[in-house]
């Protein structure tokens, strides 16, 4: 039985339980398990309880005996632990959260909970999601489930090796500046960065406000697009949500069939992705894909994006100076962690943040401080915003020419834990292929396209604005013709 | 534009962070180094280019003035470090 849940996709488990074939209650159980026996290792989960997740199942179980079930009730996912979830402990991977419980639910989780899916647990992540291996988590890394010697990327870390190793169905990430794509690709699993605006970002514990954005991590284009089904829509409570009809993610999934599928689709290959700085295995992974989607019909264009070099100082001064300022609320007072003594208030404040932050959380603090502090305003901040228009603007010529960009995810296969801790410049560049879209706020996914020395290797796509289905379809069609996103890591079964 | 001591102490002071002078010394290496990757902007000429803020170029909604949440004082509360009588409670701040 197990073999046949854990790599099962959501439509199969759906239709599983819509049979009676299995119970919500059995599946979730089954995943609980698997936890209890991996998570010592893995370290994917940092927080269960589950009287609260089987509670949710045995409601899962009633709703489809009722015949009111949609396609996701029933079915468990991993929750990132960026998101509030009522009664959970919700740490964002800090110790200046490690007592908070959230009082209330972040949309994402919800929408989960609306459609009677069920929560196995919140998921691990670099501190604030401020990193790109789980590194600079306050509960420690977090092991790759294809080399535990290697980082899963980050900072969706913890729903990346639960996806990977088959520890959920599904997980949810997000993605400021690659934290969905690069643990995707690190990992081998498929996740998509909405369009910024579609997922809602009420309860989700802001980083960078203009560029953090949830999406979906899962095994399957197919999968992704009915988590996409759930979380994304309109709501009032993020005021950057955009008021948009309701699509159907999945609408075009089963026309992709025939021999050339992608017949008419033009791909953009910007040439600054296959640039130095690649790493040679990974580049022939991702040409073999390329070629692979020659044969599906589609047409390459060279396209250029010249500057793509640019997006990561640019990155490094936004996100820092937004992080400033949203960090800025955890002073000691109402919850968060507080200094055990203090003087004055000045004191207690800047003891509080010394011991509730860690050194990369600090870092980025200081750098965004810095940027805004009076006189440097225009040279830096507003300078990286007019910059960040030159780079959306790339996109949008190159959109003249192609319907998706196709690249690198990242630069590298995973790496060794501790290869880049220490050198906070090195681990930036993990993202130089995932930040522009970030900037220009564009939807961007990775699928798995192979291994290098035995390490997943993930092909990224970029679409124009909300056109997230036509990616679905592009990565399903690959899907249908090669079986990497169904590869799982030895000793996981 | 290169920084010392003098500045790292000065930005932790700015955002409230207490910082000893070896973390100081560190944080000043780390910090450099970023920043040099930030100067590659300088290059580039942005002379008449709009900030760009937001994908979209949004406007800030408004929404009707009616009250959408209730008093949820004892379930904030629960979380905080300190209070009495449903009240934060701070360091003396008013001599």
């Amino acid at each position: 039985m197990t073999n046949s849940i854990i790599n099962a996709s959501l439509a199969q488990l759906s239709q599983m339980l819509a049979s009676k074939q299995v119970s919500s209650v059995e599946l979730t159980q089954a995943f609980l398990t698997r936890i209890q026996q991996h998570n010592p290792t893995i370290n994917a989960y940092i927080a269960l309880d589950n009287e609260k997740t089987l509670a949710q199942a045995q409601a899962a179980d009633a709703r489809i005996a009722a015949g009111d079930a949609e396609a996701l009730t029933g079915i468990p996912f991993a929750q990132k632990d960026i998101f509030c979830a009522k009664g959970w402990k919700t740490t964002c991977g800090s110790k200046m959260l490690a007592n908070f419980v959230a009082p209330y639910d972040a949309h994402v989780i919800s929408q989960f909970d609306a459609v009677g899916a069920v929560n196995l647990g919140k998921t691990n992540m670099d501190e604030f999601a401020m990193g790109s291996s789980n590194e600079t988590s306050y509960f420690g890394g977090v092991k790759n489930p294809w080399d535990f010697d290697r980082v899963p990327g980050g900072s969706s870390g913890g729903s990346a090796a639960a996806v990977a190793a088959r520890l959920c169905a599904a997980a949810t990430g997000t993605d400021t500046g690659g934290s969905i794509r690069q643990p995707a690709s690190l990992c081998g699993f498929t996740g998509l960065k909405p369009t910024y605006g579609l997922v809602s970002r009420y309860g989700m514990i802001a980083f960078a406000s203009s560029l953090d954005q949830a999406g979906p991590m899962a095994k399957s284009a197919e999968d992704c697009a009915l988590m996409m089904n759930v979380m994304a829509g309109f709501d009032a409570r993020d005021s950057t949500s955009l008021d948009r009809p309701k699509e159907d993610y999945t609408r075009g999934l089963s026309a992709v069939t025939g021999s050339q599928p992608l017949k008419g689709l033009r791909v953009g290959l910007p040439k600054e992705y296959f640039a130095t700085g690649l790493d040679a295995g990974v580049s022939k992974v991702v040409q073999d894909a390329i070629a692979e989607y020659r044969k599906l019909g589609a047409e390459m264009v060279d396209i250029s994006l010249p500057n793509s070099q640019l997006s990561i100082p640019v990155y490094y001064v936004l996100a820092p100076a937004e992080a400033s300022s949203n960090l800025s609320r955890y002073d000691g007072v109402r919850y968060g962690h507080r200094t055990a003594e203090y003087d004055d208030l000045l004191d207690m404040y800047m003891k509080s943040r010394a011991e509730g932050f860690g050194a990369e959380v600090k870092r980025r603090i200081l750098i965004g401080t810095y940027v805004l502090s009076a006189g440097y305003y225009d040279a830096y901040y507003l300078k990286a915003q007019q910059i960040r228009r030159l780079i959306a603007q790339d996109f949008t010529e190159a959109f003249k020419q192609c319907d998706v960009i196709m690249g690198p995810t990242a630069p590298s296969t995973a790496f060794k834990a501790g290869e880049k801790a220490d050198d906070p410049v090195a681990m930036y560049l993990q993202d130089v292929y995932t930040i522009a879209t970030n900037l220009a706020g564009l939807p961007g996914m990775s699928i798995p396209a192979g291994f290098s020395n035995g390490l997943p290797v993930g092909l990224q796509i970029i679409g124009n604005y909300f056109d997230e289905a036509r990616m679905l379809d592009v990565a399903h069609a690959y899907q249908q013709v090669t079986d990497w996103h169904q590869a799982m890591p030895k000793g996981i079964e | 534009m290169a920084l010392n001591i003098e500045d790292i102490q000065r930005i932790a002071y700015l955002a409230r962070i207490e910082i000893n002078e070896q973390e100081a010394a560190t944080t000043l290496t780390k910090l450099s180094g970023i920043l040099g990757l930030i100067e590659q902007m300088q290059a580039v000429n942005t002379e008449g280019i709009a900030p760009m803020s937001h994908s979209q170029d949004l406007t800030q909604r408004l929404r009707e003035d009616v009250v959408t949440q209730t008093n949820q004082r004892e379930a904030f509360q629960a979380i905080a470090p300190l209070t009495e009588s449903g009240l934060y409670l701070v360091p003396k701040v008013i001599e």
